[in-house]
């Protein structure tokens, strides 16, 4: 498989990051290059193998269901939170006109 | 009185608990070393002279006061600046966190500096460690402290954690964290003539790292040697119910049981590590850590791991789309960077700020990540990748049913020149070829200084282990340690 200046361009929009044209061109050989090489992938036979989904067996844990079990990560941190927010007003994330 | 920054972590703790010398002292020195080299090496984001001063005062008067001592009591480390430390600078390398001052302390520095350590800065590293030569920070490349006989051309300290390398070659910190995805502590090791170590994926807790791949990321230690590793492995490891694939596991005592007598122990040689175009030096440093290895009472057999050569093309399908979510937090709205055009709405703050803030190897993966994640194309490399990991990780549990430990070269080659790959990503992913199967599978796995090229340039080698059994790593790379005698540094010219 390999991906055009319009694929690019629907990839770069959603994955929300900005590209001019020139870039888009750049692009296109150098994600083709990777794609053409990950194809290989395809040769090997994976009948009957399961997809890896934890690289080390692990146990789900349960948290006690208490308010702040934890100080580091409970609640009444809103100070905190907004401490480093390009714009923080009034107690709450700023962010531009989102509906027309 | 000796140079203090000669010493590695056991010496320096050990040192300041007898009271040979005191932890401010120590901490001066290096203080002194980091602000000289910054210019030329450029190791550091930002150094922190106060916060090694200020820990080191408190070693002193707790030694003073008669209190136990930490296992890092004393020593001044380099932090990788993908840790979170509370209110210090805290920026992946990247543009988007520029100015980011944590309101919280990672798990692991925090251990740390509970253990004694204190701060001499944050090192720098390639942009959200997506890199295997440093090349790709927004604050600059890290230029290694290693040179080829009669050039100046500036050398690669390795990737991602190549400020944590260099600063450890150049002794402006006598260790260092460092985080391995793909080989990121390894590889930067074996290209400065260091060592690192990275443990079974989950003994380090991940609650403050910034994220690239949540499914391979790992913090482990890098120092000057195996002994100094396993100090800082220790004080590093340990369950944290903050991140939910944490081991609830006991730290085992590595320091106190390592042991370099190998007998009655299986090293496997792994064919499928005898890759085309390998340079005839990195097989001759193999064979004699075989021999070496042999030495120290091992047996050592020949093993397959049939799908080696998938490892690096599925890691490059499961990392980036690892990326491509874990980065989806950088939205101009939380914290870091924003950039909003004159008129913009939301969505073009999003993706104004993302182009802004974001590098280009960092574009790269994100767009490769969204493509193999979207509609369509999920099954064909995604899920694909995942069960060819599957099938790594089975060759490796089917290795050790039969022996201990692997042995391989770290690396293709020794350090490159800055810019030899800037120019085709293939040819640096390449670089990782040794290291990523073993970060696939989960593996504790660490890189050894073992010799020099012909150019004079060091050269690593590998050893992976079982999992949780870093204590054979640690073993095995202290018998090779211990033959090998690496004693070269670079020639100081900073």
């Amino acid at each position: 498989m390999s991906v055009d200046t319009a694929t690019v361009a629907k990839i770069a929009s959603l994955a929300r990051i900005q590209v001019n044209a020139q870039e888009i061109e750049a692009m296109v050989p150098e994600l083709n290059g990777i794609l053409a090489w990950v194809e290989q992938l395809g040769e090997v036979d994976v009948s009957g193998i399961e997809p890896m989904t934890a690289v080390i067996p692990n146990q789900q844990r349960l948290r006690e269901d208490v308010i702040d079990a934890d100080p580091l990560t409970g609640g009444g941190k809103r100070d905190a939170v907004l401490a480093n927010a390009p714009a923080a007003e009034h107690g709450f994330f700023g962010v531009p006109k989102v509906i027309e | 009185m000796t140079d203090l920054t000669e010493l590695g972590v056991a010496a320096i703790r050990d040192g300041v608990a007898k009271g040979d010398f005191t932890a401010v002292e120590v901490a001066d020195a290096f203080n002194a070393n980091v602000a000289a080299a910054q210019d030329a090496l450029n190791a550091f984001i930002v150094a922190t002279p106060e916060a090694a001063v200020e820990a080191a005062r408190a070693t002193d008067a707790k030694r003073a006061a008669g209190e136990t001592l930490g296992k890092m009591a004393g020593v001044p480390i380099g932090m990788k600046d993908l840790f979170a430390t509370k209110g210090v600078q805290t920026t992946a390398a990247s543009h988007i966190l520029e100015g980011f001052k944590p309101e919280y302390e990672s798990t692991v520095s925090q251990k740390l500096w509970d253990a004694g350590a204190g701060m001499l800065g944050k090192l720098n590293l390639d942009q959200f460690a997506m890199g295997s030569s440093n090349e790709t920070s927004y604050f600059g490349n890290v230029i290694s402290p290693w040179r080829r006989p009669g050039s100046n051309a500036p050398l690669a300290p390795g990737g991602s954690s190549g400020g944590s390398s260099a600063a450890i070659a150049a002794r402006l910190c006598p260790a260092a964290t460092g985080t391995d995805t793909g080989g990121s502590i390894r590889q930067p090791a074996a290209f400065t003539g260091i060592t690192g170590i990275k443990p079974t994926y989950g003994r380090c807790s991940r609650w403050g790292v910034v994220a690239f791949a949540s499914s391979l990321d790992q913090a482990g230690a890098m120092a000057h040697d195996v002994t100094d590793c396993s100090i800082m492995l220790e004080a590093m490891t340990g369950f944290d119910p903050k991140d939910s694939t944490s081991l609830d596991m006991p730290v085992p005592e590595w320091t106190a049981n390592l042991s370099a007598d190998l007998k009655g122990k299986k090293v496997g040689i792994p064919r499928e590590y005898r890759v085309d175009g390998m340079p005839a030096e990195i097989e001759a440093i193999w064979q004699q850590g075989i021999a070496w290895l042999k030495d120290a009472g091992a047996e050592v057999v020949d093993v397959t791991l049939p799908h080696t050569q998938y490892a690096l093309p599925a890691y490059y399908i499961i990392a980036p789309a690892e990326a491509s979510s874990n980065l989806a937090r950088y939205d101009g709205v939380r914290y870091g960077l924003r950039d909003l055009p004159d008129g913009a709405n939301l969505q073009d703050m999003y993706a104004a700020t993302r182009a802004a803030g974001f590098g280009a190897e960092v574009k790269r993966r994100i767009l490769i990540g969204t493509y193999v994640l979207s509609a369509g194309f999920y099954d064909a490399y995604y899920t694909q990748a995942q069960k060819v990991r599957t099938l790594i990780s089975h060759d490796f549990m089917g290795a050790f049913s039969e022996v201990d430990v692997l042995l391989t070269p770290t690396a293709p080659s020794a350090a490159f020149a800055l810019g030899e790959n800037a120019d085709d990503p293939l040819a640096m992913y390449l670089n990782d070829v040794f290291t990523v199967p073993a970060s696939l599978a989960g593996l504790p796995a660490m890189s050894v200084p073992a010799g020099l090229d012909a150019q004079g340039l060091p050269l690593g080698l590998q050893l992976i282990g079982k999992p949780f059994d870093e204590q054979g790593v640690l073993n095995a790379g202290l018998a090779i340690e211990q033959r090998a005698g690496f004693a070269a540094k670079p020639e100081k010219w900073w």
